[in-house]
């Protein structure tokens, strides 16, 4: 494998390890999986596989830190704003047929 | 005339853990605990750096206040993209009895020797849940506020801010310097990426103390207890719907 290519697997790894510590499993659950990943590909060497895989490994982290957003966004749209509308409205609504 | 920002960010234990009040109520346990950026203050941060992005901010200064470890969340801010920092040490003893009110006077001193013209800050931290800073800084300034900002839109002199209100949205119009606060739908922030946090170690960090900007840290608020929220019993499965007619009659609901 040239230097080039090297580098980059090196700092694909980096990178993820990196993001999985936030992983909703754990970051050891994480690494453990991404070295795996890692390993079942440790004997490719045509250039043009190992750049896709690289590509792969790239999207998996812009869907992590998708994933990170969204469940964050979630709960505090929870915490903050939906549970109260939420309970409001089926109260109301219980109320409603109360009356009817 | 392009702004100059000052953002505030504020590290508190992180949105994920569970927290747990400690035995004796007088607070909660921060030891050993997850900690990062109050989430509304990464909004805030995001907001300021698009506003550089855009032309429209010349420089975007992240301000944090607390102990030595507050740094790391400065740097976070820095990652994702602020110019420089600001350290307003303030050490742990003291910290837990800091109140919005010593924090604004801080921001309103920074932002007067910064010549900073807006500042924009979280709506409020997840830990405290005050929901004050913004505001009481643009008291203390006598600059105009939009809080709850869900949008934010700059030209010339004149700040547009569509506020978050109960069951709708407002906008308003602010002439500059002015303070906004970041409501949740403002925009999504992006996530601070290794390569960035390693590029942010070599941005510049100034360390300060509340005594240097002559803001006075004692507090007229004790807090005297905190206590867990009410536990939620276990629910029970019924079987057909008179049952759950049954069951909400006997509570009362129906």
């Amino acid at each position: 494998m040239s230097t080039e290519l090297k580098h980059a697997v090196k700092q694909l790894y980096k990178t993820l390890i990196f993001i999985g510590r936030e992983y909703p499993k754990g970051g050891i659950y994480f690494r453990d999986k991404c070295h795996a990943a890692f390993m079942k590909n440790k004997d490719v060497t045509d250039p043009a596989e190992i750049k896709m895989l690289i590509s792969r490994g790239e999207y998996v982290v812009k869907e992590l830190e998708a994933l990170y957003r969204l469940r964050k966004y979630r709960t505090l749209r929870k915490r903050y704003y939906d549970s109260e509308t939420f309970e409001e409205t089926m109260l109301k609504n219980i109320r409603y047929f109360d009356e009817k | 005339t392009m702004a100059r920002v000052l953002v505030g960010v504020k590290r508190v234990i992180d949105y994920a853990v569970k927290i747990r009040v400690k035995p004796d109520k007088s607070g909660v346990v921060t030891e050993g605990v997850k900690h990062s950026m109050n989430p509304f203050d990464e909004i805030a941060v995001e907001e300021a750096i698009r506003l550089k992005e855009k032309k429209f901010a010349t420089e975007v200064i992240a301000v944090t206040c607390g102990p030595t470890q507050s740094q790391e969340t400065l740097r976070t801010a820095l990652a994702m993209g602020a110019d420089r920092g600001i350290h307003v040490e303030i050490p742990a003893d003291d910290y837990v009895k800091t109140g919005p009110l010593q924090i604004s006077k801080i921001f309103a001193k920074l932002a007067e020797q910064e010549k900073a013209n807006l500042i924009i800050l979280g709506k409020q931290a997840i830990d405290g849940d005050n929901n004050q800073t913004a505001q009481m800084t643009a008291a203390v300034l006598d600059w105009a506020q939009g809080t709850f900002a869900s949008e934010l839109k700059l030209e010339g002199e004149k700040l547009t801010v569509v506020r978050e209100v109960d069951g709708g949205l407002e906008t308003i119009d602010l002439k500059m310097p002015a303070v906004v606060s970041a409501d949740l739908r403002l925009n999504e922030p992006r996530y601070a990426t290794l390569p960035n946090i390693m590029k942010a170690k070599k941005k510049k960090v100034a360390k300060l103390t509340a005594k240097d900007l002559g803001v006075d840290l004692a507090s007229s608020i004790e807090i005297l207890e905190v206590a867990d929220p009410p536990q939620r019993l276990a629910g029970i499965k019924v079987e057909n719907t008179e049952e759950l007619v049954g069951k909400l009659k006997e509570a009362g609901l129906v």
